[in-house]
This record gives structure tokens, C-alpha cells and sequence, in this order.
């Protein structure tokens, strides 16, 4: 079980990265927890400047525009 | 995207063919926007209206000027996306940092033209510039020059208006970022953060994305073309209405109306268009078309110009945005520093033209 975070205020790049997220793990069979931050004061703390950022386990993987759809299965399946 | 989701094991086309393509993309380009004037006259000669009536200009003006600034806006936005893909704002910051006022300001203001951003990132921006020791000022001045100057305005100055009036405003919005960033900093306002901006340590020292590093000009041709779509996504319906709406004005609007209150001599004009700007929320690409029409009617160049900088860099969706991070002094610090600047870069057009 892998826990991803989608940073961002909530703007459409946003949305779609999450649904991104969501495609990636179903495809990849792997069992995501995926949660939306919007928050402002925690994307800053998280060290996310350009949304949206992902981070996953704790780790910022991404951050500022759509991410790749190759990088970001190699992420969940790291 | 979603061509990769269905099919992320397509091979990928060879670097060579990409350039190619982008060569004969802007080849085709040339020829297509050479023949945009023969274009529009056939399009208007299919109206059942006289070509010199006033409906006719206004048909004329509308096939020209859309299909015009369409293929001005595909072109550039895709050079400027390309070009974007050196920058970053980790990147950008870690320039900034710690960087003395003055030669800070200018760097600022022009890497703000050239870091990716989008307004809807300016908070975590400015919390990220703030925390890794990019003094206040030098921060405003990115934050100002980033949505002002930015090339969807450009282009549609260029492709409206003309080339001197599209490097008059990217020079004096440089200027006023520049400007008003270092009098922020002269202020020393950091007391006016939010308080939990002050005590926070962000993620400046946190391990930074390094993603760009390995991109190769193919990465990059692809960011142009995303680019491309998501600023259509965003104007193309700014720049059909705003330009419809300059159609009628071209058309419609009696000259003297607009010489009686935007012209040169009404000493309150310009005040006038920098306070109604402010709460006009619209973009570049909504504004343009109409200050293009206005310009063609009599209205005084620096009033307009002064009018535009106000729609763009002191809206109020933004300012309710930065509210998350500065106080309620500050941002009036805020908009009466880019309000001066704007009123004085109005005032002296409308002097010097």
C-alpha cells in the first residue's frame, strides 16, 4: 500500500494529475491511498513551489506541471 | 496525456524526425500567415453586405485579426514553451537567493518572463522564494513581472496594436516590476507577512526535484506543444469575444466619444482607467482585442496601456490569493506602489505620444 499526496490548489492540472495518479496505480495493479493537499501552507512546507507536485511515501517525486505518464509508473512501482 | 495512458509503449519517433516536423511546421506557418488579408477579404465578400459598410469592416476585421493572432499565439507560445524547459523556479531561486536589492530586482523581473508559472502557484512560489532567503522585494519583482509581461499579452500587442506599443509594454513592465519590487524591499515590510509565513521552514532545504536535468530537445519540443494547448484552452474564447468586441467598436463606436474620455487631455483618465482595472478580471488575451479598438477610435495610448497593466497585474482574484500569505497592509503597501507605477508610465505616454 503506497500513499500518494497530489499537491495543489485545485486547478484543472491538478485534477487531472490526481486522475493521473489513480489511472497509473489501477493499470500497475498497485494499491494506491491517493490524497489531494490543498492547502497552501502545506504544499510550502512540503518544498512543492510549481504545482502540482507528487510526492509518494513521503517523498517528493514531481512538482510543476503534468508529470509523465512513464515516470510516474515508475514511481508506483518503485 | 491520454494517447500515453492507452499506449505507453509506443516507440518513440526519432529525434531527427521531430525537427523536421518542427522545420516544416514553421515553414508551412510562413506561407499560411502570408495569405491571412486575401483570406479575409474572401471570407467577407461571401456576407451579403457592402465590403465599405460599417458591417463590413467590422466582418473584415474579425476574419483577419482571429485567424491572425491565433497562428501569432501558436507560434510564439510553443518557442516560449520550449525555452521555459531551462527554467524552473528551483531553479530560478536558487539564482535569487540571497541576491543583493537592485541587481536582484532586474534579475527577478526577467526570469519572472521566463519561469514557468501560473498564478494559481503563487502562494507556495512565494512562500518557497521567502524561505530560502530571496529577499522580499527581489520576490515582488518576479511576482509582479511573472503575470505582466507575460507573451500572451505580447503577442497580442504585436499582432494588434503593433511592434513599438508590444516593446513599450515590455519595457515599462519590466520597469514597474523592477521599480516596485525594490521600493517594497526599501520599506522593509517583512513584519507584514502572515505570521505563520515568518516562522515557517519550508522544504528550501528539502531534497529538490531534479527532473529537467535529463530532458532532451525532444522533451522539450513536447512541453512547447503542451503548452500551446493549455494556453488555447484557456483564451481562445478571451480572444473570439474580445475580438468580436473590437469588431464593433471598430465599426460602431463614434471617434469622439472615445477622444472625450480616454483621449490625451482628460488629466483624470488615467487614474480613472487604473481603478476601474482593478476589479476587471480578465486576461491578456480578453483585454487586447478591446484596447487595440479603443487606440483605433482616439483613446490616448498611455491611458490604455495604463488600463491593461491594471486588468493584468492588479486583479482582484490575486490579490485575494496572496491574502493567504500577506496582510491586509501589505497588499495595500502592494497595490499602491504597481498603482503609482502605472499611473506614472500612463501619464507619461500620454505626454511623450
Amino acid at each position: 500500500m503506497k500513499t500518494v499526496k497530489v499537491y495543489g490548489p485545485g486547478c484543472k492540472r491538478c485534477e487531472t494529475t490526481e486522475r493521473m495518479v489513480k489511472d497509473a496505480a489501477s493499470k500497475l495493479g498497485v494499491e494506491v491511498a491517493v490524497e489531494k493537499v490543498s492547502d497552501p501552507r502545506e504544499i510550502a512546507m512540503a518544498g512543492v513551489m510549481s504545482t502540482p507536485g507528487i510526492a509518494v511515501d513521503g517523498r517528493l517525486v514531481h512538482a510543476g506541471g503534468l508529470p509523465d505518464m512513464a515516470k510516474l509508473e515508475g514511481w508506483l512501482s518503485a | 496525456m491520454s494517447a500515453d495512458i492507452s499506449s505507453p509503449v509506443r516507440p518513440e519517433r526519432p529525434g531527427w524526425v521531430w525537427h523536421l516536423g518542427v522545420a516544416a511546421f514553421v515553414g508551412l506557418w510562413w506561407v499560411v500567415y502570408h495569405q491571412l488579408i486575401p483570406f479575409s477579404e474572401w471570407i467577407t465578400s461571401l456576407f451579403p453586405v457592402d465590403r465599405h459598410s460599417h458591417t463590413g469592416e467590422a466582418i473584415a476585421f474579425f476574419f483577419y485579426d482571429v485567424p491572425k493572432v491565433m497562428m501569432l499565439l501558436t507560434l510564439i507560445v510553443f518557442a516560449m514553451g520550449v525555452v521555459r524547459s531551462w527554467f524552473s523556479p528551483e531553479k530560478t531561486r536558487a539564482l535569487l537567493s540571497g541576491k543583493r536589492e537592485g541587481v536582484g530586482n532586474v534579475m527577478s523581473a526577467g526570469l519572472g518572463i521566463l519561469t514557468p508559472f501560473c498564478s494559481c502557484s503563487a502562494v507556495p512560489l512565494f512562500i518557497g522564494f521567502v524561505s530560502a532567503g530571496v529577499p522580499l522585494g527581489v520576490t515582488f519583482s518576479f511576482l509582479i513581472a511573472a503575470p505582466m509581461v507575460n507573451e500572451v499579452a505580447l503577442v497580442l500587442l504585436f499582432g494588434l496594436v503593433g511592434w513599438k506599443v508590444a516593446v513599450t509594454y515590455l519595457f515599462f513592465g519590466l520597469a514597474i516590476a523592477i521599480v516596485a519590487g525594490f521600493v517594497i524591499g526599501k520599506l522593509h515590510l517583512e513584519g507584514w507577512l502572515q505570521d505563520w509565513v515568518r516562522d515557517i521552514h519550508s522544504g528550501a532545504n528539502a531534497p529538490v526535484v531534479a527532473e529537467d536535468e535529463r530532458l532532451t530537445m525532444v522533451d522539450r519540443y513536447k512541453l512547447g506543444i503542451e503548452a500551446v494547448r493549455e494556453i488555447f484552452g484557456k483564451v481562445w474564447i478571451w480572444i473570439i469575444l474580445g475580438i468580436g468586441m473590437g469588431a464593433l467598436i471598430h465599426g460602431y463606436v463614434p471617434e469622439d466619444l472615445m477622444v472625450r474620455i480616454m483621449g490625451a487631455d482628460t488629466w483624470w483618465s488615467v487614474p480613472a482607467a487604473v481603478v476601474l482595472g482593478i476589479p476587471m478580471y480578465t486576461n491578456a488575451a480578453g483585454v487586447i482585442p478591446i484596447v487595440e479598438a479603443l487606440l483605433g477610435k482616439g483613446a490616448a495610448l498611455g491611458t490604455v496601456l495604463a488600463f491593461m497593466m491594471s486588468v493584468i497585474a492588479l486583479s482582484l482574484p490575486e490579490m485575494i490569493i496572496l491574502r493567504q500569505v500577506l496582510t491586509l497592509r501589505l497588499i495595500a503597501v502592494f497595490v499602491g506602489v504597481v498603482g503609482s507605477g502605472i499611473l506614472a508610465v500612463g501619464f507619461l505616454f500620454n505626454i511623450i505620444f
